[in-house]
């Protein structure tokens, strides 16, 4: 035995946790803060791990391996389960054979996503039960519940983390010779089981019911549910981090910490109630365990105190005690120094992104600049209008260049901009995607154009990654996420094979190339797609002739602040290059649009 | 919360400086110590040159990963204008080490904002401590030979502020398990620079 005692981060935790509880197939898409549990999944020689083309495609690959008798990990972030509600629905009906952990990771505050939900509600609407820890240990502790549970009752197993637990690290304790249960591999024939006609389905309906009464039974006992005796005055209800800040506000309660949050207990949570003179609920998000009580006839109280949106934290909980008149004033009073008016400082597209020439050109076509203000809005509508997606390029939409409109989710750049030329928009209409979005959910959305004929442009940024979420490969990239090399799909074919006449490749570093495509893309009569390809700077090394401005030559026109480079900075009324952020010959946009021609490398302008 | 030995350091700072690695450094020092020890770092999206957080927090029990407000014992700011948007995480009394670094957001070569006065970043400080210390860390990082040292040299100069019982060697091990062999000399003189920077201060 040897006992190893580690820092570990929620994500790293959950990945040690599900190998050690014997998983051998482990599916992902990337999307913050779930994106290192595949890439620590990856490291271990002894599985399959691979980067689904997206999450619905991840949860098929894991169901199909579950079947196999396999015990399986599927992670995502919270909006990917949107994506992969439809097979995940379709795991609740049949159940499983091997395991089947499906982590969900939400992201209340939404530090990198494009909206808030609380997937605690796939649950209830899955009927499946699911699993939330607080820390590392209870994150690695947990998955082996998990599978046992996804085993024993024939389910597959949500299990719920926020950002602030997959990307916090704590200390975990692991045996790490424990030992692996291997599993038989093999696949039962079972149509009433597996096939999900009509008649079948009814037969499994009532399967779902009773085995959510018989995890409520498991959810009396489980130890995955404490009560920690306390002060009789105040008991806590909460789970996940919320129980961490709960404890560090109040120091001497009563709790009942839920790891178990769906099915809940009501007689453990009655005999609770029972214990304390006031039942406070901590939770982040929907007042998901606060109604789930309330509808027990147990009296509770949390969200009137508490807010229902963004990340809590020890301070927030105790001023929602306050109000809630569990601790006096004087213990939440904490003089806070103000901070004042300060600049911000918003993410920005890397210096020499190869994203940026593209932006730069759509933000000068239409009038764009003049029209939109400092915020980007308008009443009135500009010559292009740009449909968004998800990825760095997002970024875009932050001054200076301000060149995008919309952003949904993934893939619906270009169902969007079908949408709003069919509308009858006057202005011209470019979706922007990058090429793992574009994998993920951009070629249904190409194919819907080609088919119904809308004269769109797309405007794909390839740059062989998925560059946001931190380089992991993807299905053009042309390696696993093992490590493995395996047969680029080709965008090129892919854009062809469904019909699209009009397009034209163009290297991202080569302005007047992209000028022209994208001009002559949007002039177009026909449906038109523009490959937009170059290296992202972030794995880009080489940094050669750095570009620097010839003082003598520069007429502080500003042109050159337009593009949005970090390198490119002012100072006492004169532009500079930063040399230690530029990119040097990997890049050169801004000596390329230099009206004065005052930007080259050392000792040359251009 | 305020038991024995507990420390709440903040390091803050612009996506790129390598924060979230000293904070990965100190807080394996502190965990092979024997501390509880929690840490939780700003990813994602805010990596794009965005502003940069870690809470580390040490302790015999720690709860939160987050920090709270006016409860930081250290602030270790890699660059001045983030060590002024987080002032009000210092306690009164804390210490606030800040690198005499301005990297200017693009509003400013726009035009549209003003990067604060060193007075004004160190005023606000003063309301809440004695203990600010203004330290040149990138020109002496540079002096070694790279820039990209800043990150270890800040820790060696924070590393004497913590009343925390750690060894040369304890350090030593810490910073080995996080960098490569090739640059592994170069950042242990960066951290013994600063350390040695640290060394006349009256702490």
């Amino acid at each position: 035995m040897s006992k190893s005692r580690k820092l570990l981060s929620g994500n790293e935790a959950i990945a040690l946790g599900a190998y050690h509880a014997g998983v051998r197939v482990a599916t992902a898409y990337p999307g913050t803060p779930s994106t290192e549990i595949l890439e620590n999944m990856a490291a271990f020689k002894d599985l399959y791990a691979e980067w689904s083309t997206n999450e619905k495609v991840a949860m098929e690959v894991g169901l199909g391996a579950s079947y196999a008798g396999v015990r399986t990990l599927v992670s995502m972030k919270h909006v990917g389960l949107n994506v992969a509600a439809d097979p995940f629905m379709a795991a609740a009906t049949t159940g499983v054979h091997g395991g089947l952990v499906v982590v969900s990771a939400d992201d209340p505050g939404i530090h990198s996503s494009q909206g808030e939900q609380d997937n605690r509600h796939f649950a209830r609407l899955g009927r499946v039960p699911m699993i939330e820890p607080a820390d590392s240990q209870e994150a690695y502790d947990f998955m082996a519940a998990a599978y046992q549970i996804s085993e024993k009752y024939d389910t597959p197993v949500l299990f719920r983390i926020t950002t602030r637990v997959a990307h916090s690290k704590s200390v975990v304790e692991v045996d790490m010779d424990v030992l692996r249960a291997e599993r038989s591999k093999f696949f039962h024939h079972h149509v009433e089981k597996y096939v999900m006609l009509p008649g079948h389905a009814r037969l499994r309906v009532p399967h779902m019911h009773s085995r959510m009464e018989e995890l409520t039974a498991l959810a009396e006992k489980t130890p995955l549910n404490i009560i920690i005796e306390g002060d009789s005055r105040t008991g806590i209800v909460s789970s996940g981090v919320g129980y961490e800040y709960a404890r560090e506000a109040f120091p001497g309660a009563s709790f009942l910490k839920l790891g178990l949050i769906y099915p809940l207990p009501p007689k453990l949570i009655k005999r609770f109630a029972d214990k304390v003179n006031k039942l406070f609920v901590v939770e982040e998000l929907d007042p998901f365990l606060e109604e789930n009580i309330k509808a027990m006839g147990i009296k509770i109280e949390g969200k009137q105190h508490i807010p229902r949106h963004g990340e809590l934290n020890t301070g927030a909980v105790r001023h929602a005690a306050v109000k809630a008149e569990i601790i006096p004033p004087a213990d939440a009073a904490v003089e806070v120094v103000a901070t004042g008016n300060l600049p911000g400082r918003p993410p920005l597209l890397c210096a020499g992104c190869p994203h940026t020439g593209a932006f730069f050109v759509l933000s000068t076509i239409g009038k764009r600049g003049k029209v939109l203000d400092a915020r980007g809005r308008s009443e009135k509508e500009s010559g292009l209008i740009i449909t968004g997606d998800i990825g760095c390029y997002t970024l875009a939409t932050y001054p200076p260049l301000r060149a995008m409109d919309t952003t949904a989710c993934m893939g619906a750049s270009i169902g969007q901009a079908i949408g709003l030329v069919k509308a009858g928009v006057r202005s011209k209409v470019a979706a922007v995607i990058g090429d793992s979005t574009f994998m993920h959910s951009g070629i249904t959305g190409i194919i819907d154009a080609v088919y119904n004929d809308a004269k769109i442009t797309v405007i794909i940024l390839d740059n062989g990654t998925t560059a946001m979420t931190g380089h992991q490969d993807h299905p053009g990239s042309g390696k696993s996420a093992q490590g493995v090399s395996t047969q680029k799909v080709d965008i090129v074919k892919i854009v062809e094979g469904a019909g699209v006449k009009n397009l034209q490749v163009v290297d991202s570093f080569d302005i007047k190339s992209v000028r022209s495509a994208i001009r002559s893309a949007l002039d177009s009569e026909q449906l038109s797609v523009v490959i937009v390809r170059g290296r992202c700077a972030v794995t880009n090394k080489v940094r050669k002739n750095k570009r620097r401005v010839d003082q003598d030559a520069c007429n502080d026109c500003g042109v050159c602040l337009m593009i949005g480079c970090q390198a490119i900075q002012k100072k006492d009324g004169r532009v500079y290059i930063e040399a230690g952020t530029c990119m040097g010959d990997a890049c050169g946009i801004c000596q390329q649009i230099c009206p004065k021609k005052a930007i080259g490398t050392e000792g040359k302008a251009a | 919360m305020k038991s024995q030995g507990k420390q709440d350091v903040l390091m803050v700072g612009v996506g790129g400086q390598g924060i979230i690695l000293a904070s990965d450094i100190l807080g394996d020092v502190a965990l092979d110590i024997g501390m509880d020890v929690k840490k939780t770092d700003t990813l994602g999206m805010a990596q794009r040159g965005g502003s940069v957080t870690s809470h580390l927090r040490i302790g015999q029990k720690v709860w939160s990963p987050l920090i709270n407000t006016s409860e930081a014992d250290i602030l270790l700011a890699f660059e001045k204008l983030e060590a002024a948007r987080w002032v009000h995480y210092l306690r009164p009394g804390g210490t606030v080490i800040i690198n005499n670094l301005a990297i200017p957001p693009l509003s400013i070569s726009l035009g549209t904002q003003v990067y604060p006065e060193d007075e004004a970043i160190l005023g606000s400080f003063r309301r809440v401590t004695k203990a600010a210390y203004l330290i040149n860390g990138t020109q002496q990082a540079a002096a070694l030979g790279d820039v990209r040292t800043l990150n270890i040299f800040m820790l060696g100069y924070l590393s004497r502020f913590l009343p925390l019982k750690i060894t040369d060697e304890q350090w030593q091990k810490g910073i080995a398990r996080h960098l490569p062999s090739k640059i592994l000399d170069l950042n242990k003189r960066a951290f013994e620079a600063g350390r040695g920077a640290a060394a006349g201060v009256n702490i």
